[in-house]
């Protein structure tokens, strides 16, 4: 217990080792969720099959489902995470798609931070007042707006209304430089090619803001509620008595510590912007895990492939864990009176 | 100074008692709307959205002209005063529409958030009350816990449309997987709270009198833990009808058009099979419904927070707000 790096280092290594039963619940309940309520799904998969092939997929699922999982799992323990139900490999799969959803996550992620937090500080700052109403009805908007509504309205209005483009990672895909992180933008910027980095940039802008307008809610109000808890204490006045300028006593004396809470707050809402990108990357063709989660659960008329299932969802269990993970990392640093543990 | 008080059988009093509590609270109710305007559309938004829920159940012929598998002859009508949010390429009268699947979408999200309050509440209560290590009611917590971990960790839509998936089609299976991935939230919540409370003083003395554990968890512990659960429970009846119909946009969970329309399928529908760019008002009818509705109950829920919250309370009567003096009763 202390603050050192050591006894950082055995807080992530404590907290990953707990991502291994969590994650093994995880795998347990959503092959039993699966498996359970779709008894047959050899017929789904192949409806134009010939018999043969239809009974040796069904041979498969003629046993207990105990012994299915145990199989699976024996599968899983050697690294397989399974295939479609064409035989393609379903973990290379999500591996490609991952990069683009990290990037699309990220970015609105920095709208979040760099428009949600100033907001909160507007709306502590004139608290009861016009401003304090107005960013109140903004936030409450995003947060009263599904992310489908959200993600149409952007798609089908915004977006030709600004001449923003709403499909894909670029105006032409592939494009004509190697992708070597699959991040749309950086794979540009790696090239030296200026115009496509704007054109990413451009395709990146109305996915990314749609997602941090709907979710940004929760980072201003509880920038805006934490404000107003540090705001009437001593050290903020002694900041104003020393002539420092508004700007500089609120967002570096007052704001840093008002950041502690919405950090954490920020952590936890990175799980809310991974499920958010299923409707989102669907609705703006984004090449990312989101759209694969869409098709592997069997929405939009896509038959359901189990093993795709198992994996995205333990993707996304992961993700959220690890997001858990930054957040208290980050609060211990911004606040000193946080030991290790 | 107060009379020294007998208890009597019948309790004689109570109910004035509680009339009394009850007003007093609906004062300060009254007081922080007044001060913050927003929490009084919220409050009033609520009442309307409740209203004409039950005036669709009883009677739907006094706000919707038009029943939902009866198309009127007007096809493809721009909004106008006969059909306000216009109609489709059949007819169906987009307003008639939105009204009849008001009942069906706050009934599910009343109901989902409901069953979740009792079942995450009640768990995290006997977690959160009988957790001492080494004994049956230890081990139990930890398994509860563990298990509300697992499901946490689940991003829950991606949950609920798989089982949603699986189950097949339709409003029961919608909702049970909702459900499922729903009551965890609340097991958290309810931990935190009894944890807080149970080590006070009045506790302690209530159970050094001798009071059983089952009447100080639920006359003691349960009205003291009640308001941050009564603020979570209103904001969260919007958060579920924003899950429940993005299952229903996405996995098409209640089929449309059908006699008992719903809103995520409804803007399914219509943005997937019409020229939405040209008629708008197909896709922005039911958009606006949840919006709203949603809105309704997230502003009265932060009305209601900072009537029950002590902390925002003080923040509210430091900036000037007409509760400086008033507290609530109870």
């Amino acid at each position: 217990m202390g603050r050192g790096p050591s006894d950082l280092a055995i807080f992530v290594g404590k907290r990953l080792l707990q991502l291994i039963p969590v994650l093994f619940g995880v795998i347990v309940l959503t092959f039993f969720f699966t498996h359970v309520t779709v008894v047959n799904p050899c017929a789904l998969w192949y409806p134009h099959a010939k018999p043969a092939i239809l009974a040796s997929c069904e041979s498969q699922f003629a046993q207990p489902v105990v012994i299915q999982f145990l199989t699976y799992f024996h599968q899983l323990l050697t690294g397989n995470w399974g295939t479609s139900q064409y035989g393609v490999p379903v973990m290379p799969q999500i591996m490609v798609a991952l990069p683009a959803t990290v990037e699309l996550v990220v970015a609105s992620l920095l709208l979040m931070i760099f428009i949600g937090i100033p907001l909160g500080v507007v709306a502590a700052q004139s608290s009861g007042r016009f401003a304090d109403h107005l960013v109140r009805i903004f936030y409450l908007s995003g947060w009263a707006t599904p992310t489908y509504l959200g993600a149409v309205i952007a798609a089908i209005f915004v977006g030709p209304f600004l001449g923003l483009p709403t499909h894909g990672e670029y105006t032409s895909s592939p494009p004509p430089f190697p992708q070597y992180t699959h991040l749309s933008v950086v794979d540009a910027l790696l090239a030296g090619n200026v115009p496509w980095t704007a054109d990413a940039l451009l395709h990146l802008l109305l996915p990314a803001a749609t997602l941090a307008f709907i979710n940004m809610g929760i980072a201003t109000r509880m920038t805006r509620s934490s404000m107003l808890e540090v705001l009437p204490l001593d050290f903020v006045k002694s900041a104003r008595m020393k002539g420092l300028t508004e700007f500089w006593v609120l967002y570096k004396h007052a704001l840093r510590n008002a950041l502690i809470t919405t950090t954490t707050v920020l952590g936890v809402t990175a799980g809310g912007l991974l499920s958010g990108t299923v409707v989102i990357e669907e609705v703006f063709t984004w090449p990312g895990i989101g759209a694969y989660a869409y098709q592997a659960i069997g929405a939009g008329g896509y038959p359901v492939n189990f093993d795709a299932t198992i994996a995205i969802v333990a993707i996304f269990a992961i993700g959220v864990v690890l997001a858990n993970l930054v957040a208290d990392v980050l609060y211990g640093i911004l606040d000193p009176r946080v030991e290790w543990r | 100074m107060a009379p020294v008080r007998t208890v009597v059988a019948g309790r004689p009093g109570a109910t004035v008692r509680a009339l009394r509590g009850f007003a007093s609270l609906f004062v300060v109710l009254w007081r922080v709307l007044k001060a913050n305007p927003l929490s009084l559309v919220g409050f009033f938004l609520v009442a309307a959205i409740v209203g004409a829920a039950a005036v669709m159940v009883l009677s739907p012929t006094t706000l919707a002209p038009y029943a939902p598998l009866a198309p009127s002859t007007d096809l493809n009508a721009v909004p106008s005063w006969s059909h306000p949010l216009g109609t489709d390429e059949i007819g169906l009268d987009i307003y008639s529409e939105v009204m009849y699947a008001l009942p069906l979408d706050l009934g599910i999200a009343l109901a989902i958030a409901g069953s979740a309050v009792l079942i995450g509440g009640g768990l995290g209560l006997v977690a959160g009350f009988w957790d001492r290590p080494g004994t049956v009611g230890g081990a139990g917590a930890v398994a509860i816990l563990r298990i509300t971990d697992i499901f946490l960790s689940f991003p829950s839509l991606i949950l609920a449309l798989a089982i949603t998936v699986s189950l097949g089609v339709g409003v029961w299976q919608a909702t049970l997987a909702v459900l499922l991935t729903w009551w965890p939230y609340y097991v958290r919540l309810v931990r935190g709270e009894v944890l807080a409370v149970k080590h006070l003083p009045y506790i302690q003395a209530a159970r050094a009198a001798g009071v059983s554990d089952g009447r100080i968890v639920l006359r003691h512990v349960l009205r003291n833990i009640l308001d941050p659960i009564v603020v979570y429970f209103t904001m969260d009846i919007g958060t579920v009808l924003v899950v429940f119909s993005t299952i229903g946009f996405v996995a098409s969970a209640v089929p449309y058009p059908s006699a008992t329309p719903e809103w995520g399928s409804m803007l399914s529908f219509y943005q997937s099979t019409q020229l939405i760019n040209l008629r708008p008002w197909l896709v922005l009818g039911p958009g606006l419904a949840i919006f709203v509705t949603v809105l309704s109950f997230s502003l009265l829920g932060d009305g209601l927070r900072d009537v029950l919250d002590p902390r925002s309370r003080r923040v509210l009567a430091s900036f000037g707000s007409a509760v400086a003096t008033a507290t609530p009763g109870g």
